[in-house]
């Protein structure tokens, strides 16, 4: 029996002395297509950035295939958000898709044959291939987020992280999007995505987390997207919560 | 004709324009261009205190110690930084002149000192001098290009990907803190080599002038490190040249003004002539060039108003390719300026229309190119009174701006669901009524024209 792709044991993030996720224990199983549910502010993205090392944590670990990550990298791919890079940099399609391919390559080697023929591979998965000679800058939203999923396809990973994946995309992205998604899946890898368009959740994902600062449920679609989970989810803030972690802020700084 | 010591100037200065523009140009894509002025600035007080403690101008102590004020001054930058109460800039503004200030205070200590001989030049250092560069100081900086260049050429996907998606590169596990440092670091030797031609105070602009003009002329990574090089190298010649009175500049009949300038100064105003003829005259991304693309793009509309005119007046008597007076066809729509001159003249270039008499009229294929939009129009316009519940009478000017870019296939995804109801299109391609009274019949005169 291997290890899941994916554990979280007791993970506590915090900005600034302000804990922002809060022990959370979770284990993702192999093959599912995982959606990361929780309103404004619940953590969702600091949750995947915590877990692939982006963000130190307070406390916790996390394990990969049974892993510390830094063994298991090669097999993690990485969509971040779309604002996250500077769209007018001077490379185009091709060379942010080829980008994919750099962790595999290890230092010094360019991306040969192989690389390319990969990268292409990816580009007409995504339905980019024609624009591979653009500036990133002249593509729609929609065709911005190809690219970073076709930079993701292309590090040919067993596990996927999805910042957002669905924002500012128009119908037709968002439904090769989810295609994509499903293939993956169904080719057996395990796909993570930040997502917060309730009404789509059922339809796009098998599994689900739900988050707001802490786990509130974790587990099958059919179990675990309940009223009373989606309740305890974005049923009004913690407040209490909220006014711990602000007196424990104002008591640590003075 | 140029001296031994000017063409030392001369390589020194180029070589050290265009690895400056290269190594800058990572800097400005990270969204770091004050990295650099941060650096040269920081590197004064590191020289200072490397002359006092050796006690001469000893190369790899100052050295040494410009590159450790340099590591010290983005280290305290960015621990500034990271207290949210001060921002990046300010922080950097802050560490600056502190270190600016400390190299001035010791720059007057050495001055005070009895050491003779020993001190001489440090002043250069300020505002830089090109005179006193010597066959060392050329050695240092080209073995410093030779080594950014390999260190370049080896890394350039690393520092390209780091550049681009910092969280990416980690995420794939390459350590984009040392990256980020090989390049500072590789910024901090080339001030280094630089301070002696330039000075702390224009180094920067070297490293910052030569990758923004660059980014005017190109999209792509490696062309424009090429660009940047190119300009910064071309910045050296030209401001050496023009300095040391070998290209002069002069009125016609006059003597050169130019024989005694500093050749520093010079060197970054030449680059900043490169970026302003950059900003203007780049393709593509140049003012100019977008100028022109924006006359082209009215020139096209004001042609497609005129053919729709035409149109729609000849609809009112059935007569599509009669010819039109220029009082009707300025009666039909109103026209700004020389607007409809203009689109006469595109148009007729275009062969839509030709001149019976004095008279525009549409040709065959100017009638099809204004069906056409017609068509679109105002397909638009009964699609936005019908899905969008607009006015019929609000609904012209929206469609007049929107009619020029109606592909076909838009246009055939609009005509679909008016073709279903069966009321306003009965066949396909038709053009349908006008959902409101056109301007040419809103605005007939009472006798006739034409």
């Amino acid at each position: 029996m291997s290890a899941p792709p994916l554990e979280i044991h007791d993970m506590t993030v915090a900005y600034h002395r302000k804990p922002v996720l809060w022990d959370i224990d979770v284990v993702v199983p192999e093959g599912r297509l995982v959606g990361i549910i929780g309103p404004n502010g619940a953590g969702k993205s600091t949750l995947i950035k915590a877990a692939l090392g982006l963000i130190p944590l307070a406390s916790g670990q996390v394990w990969f295939y049974g892993q510390p990550y830094a063994r298991q990298r090669h097999r993690v791919g990485y969509v971040p958000q779309r604002e996250s890079v500077d769209w007018d940099f001077p490379v185009t399609v091709q060379d942010v898709v080829l980008m994919g391919t750099y962790g595999a390559l290890g230092w010094v080697r360019r991306p040969g044959a192989r690389e390319r023929r990969l990268a292409e591979e990816c580009m007409e998965t995504l339905g980019i291939q024609e624009f591979r000679h653009r500036q990133i800058r002249q593509l729609s939203g929609g065709q911005q987020q190809r690219v970073f999923l076709a930079r993701a396809l292309a590090q040919q990973a067993d596990l996927y992280f999805m910042d957002e994946p669905f924002v500012g995309v128009d119908a037709q992205t968002e439904k090769t999007i989810i295609g994509l998604l499903q293939n993956l899946r169904n080719l057996g890898k395990t796909v993570l995505v930040v997502h917060h368009d309730l009404q789509t959740v059922p339809e796009y994902f098998d599994f689900i987390i739900l988050l707001n600062m802490r786990l509130v449920a974790a587990g099958d679609m059919a179990s675990t997207f309940t009223p009373e989970n989606l309740q305890k989810a974005y049923g009004g803030r913690l407040t209490l919560l909220d006014q711990v972690a602000e007196a424990v802020r104002r008591g640590a700084s003075p | 004709m140029i001296s031994y010591s000017t063409l030392l100037v001369l390589a020194t200065t180029t070589l050290l324009g265009a690895i400056a523009g290269v190594l800058g140009s990572f800097a400005v894509l990270r969204g770091r261009a004050l990295v650099g002025d941060l650096l040269a600035h920081a590197a004064l007080p590191g020289l200072c205190v490397g002359f006092l403690l050796v006690g001469r101008r000893e190369l790899g102590a100052m050295l040494l110690g410009a590159v450790i004020a340099g590591v010290a001054a983005v280290t305290l930058m960015t621990f500034i930084a990271r207290n949210r109460r001060t921002k990046e800039d300010a922080a950097l503004g802050i560490v600056l002149s502190v270190f600016f200030a400390a190299g001035i205070v010791l720059l007057s200590v050495i001055q005070n000192l009895p050491t003779g001989g020993a001190k001489a030049g440090m002043e250069a250092y300020l505002y830089g001098q090109a005179a006193g560069i010597n066959r060392t100081d050329l050695l240092v900086i080209a073995t410093i290009a030779a080594l950014a260049l390999l260190v370049l050429l080896l890394f350039r996907k690393e520092f390209q990907l780091v550049t681009f998606d910092p969280e990416f590169a980690r995420v794939q596990g390459w350590p984009v803190m040392a990256l980020d440092l090989g390049i500072l670091g590789l910024i901090t030797l080339v001030t280094m080599a630089g301070l002696p031609a330039v000075g702390v105070i224009l180094m920067a602009a070297l490293l910052v002038i030569p990758p923004a003009a660059a980014r005017f002329w190109t999209d792509r990574i490696g062309r424009m490190l090429l660009t940047a090089a190119i300009v910064g190298g071309g910045s050296g010649i030209l401001g050496t040249l023009i300095s040391a009175g070998i290209l002069p500049i002069r009125w016609p009949g006059e003597e050169s003004v130019a024989s005694e300038l500093p050749t520093g100064p010079t060197i970054i105003l030449c680059g900043s002539a490169i970026f302003l003829l950059s900003v203007l005259f780049a393709p593509h991304r140049g003012l100019a060039a977008k100028a022109i693309q924006l006359a082209i793009l009215r020139t096209r509309i004001a042609a497609d108003h005129l053919l729709r005119t035409l149109y729609e007046l000849g609809e009112q008597d059935g007569a599509l390719d009669q010819g039109r007076s220029w009082q009707a066809i300025r009666r039909a729509r109103r026209w700004s300026g020389a607007e409809l001159i203009i689109a006469a003249f595109w148009a007729r270039i275009q062969g839509w229309i030709s001149f019976s008499g004095n008279l525009p009229r549409l040709t065959p294929q100017g009638i099809q190119q204004a069906e056409t939009l017609v068509r679109s129009h105002r397909l638009w316009e009964l699609y936005l009174i019908d899905r969008a519940g607009i006015a019929p009478d609000h609904v012209d000017r929206d469609a007049d701006a929107v009619e020029h870019w109606l592909t076909g296939e838009l246009v055939s995804a609009l005509e679909v669901p008016l073709r279903e109801k069966g009321e306003v299109l009965k066949a396909p391609g038709e053009v349908p009524q006008s959902p409101h009274p056109t301007m040419a019949e809103e605005r007939k005169p009472e006798g006739g024209d034409a």
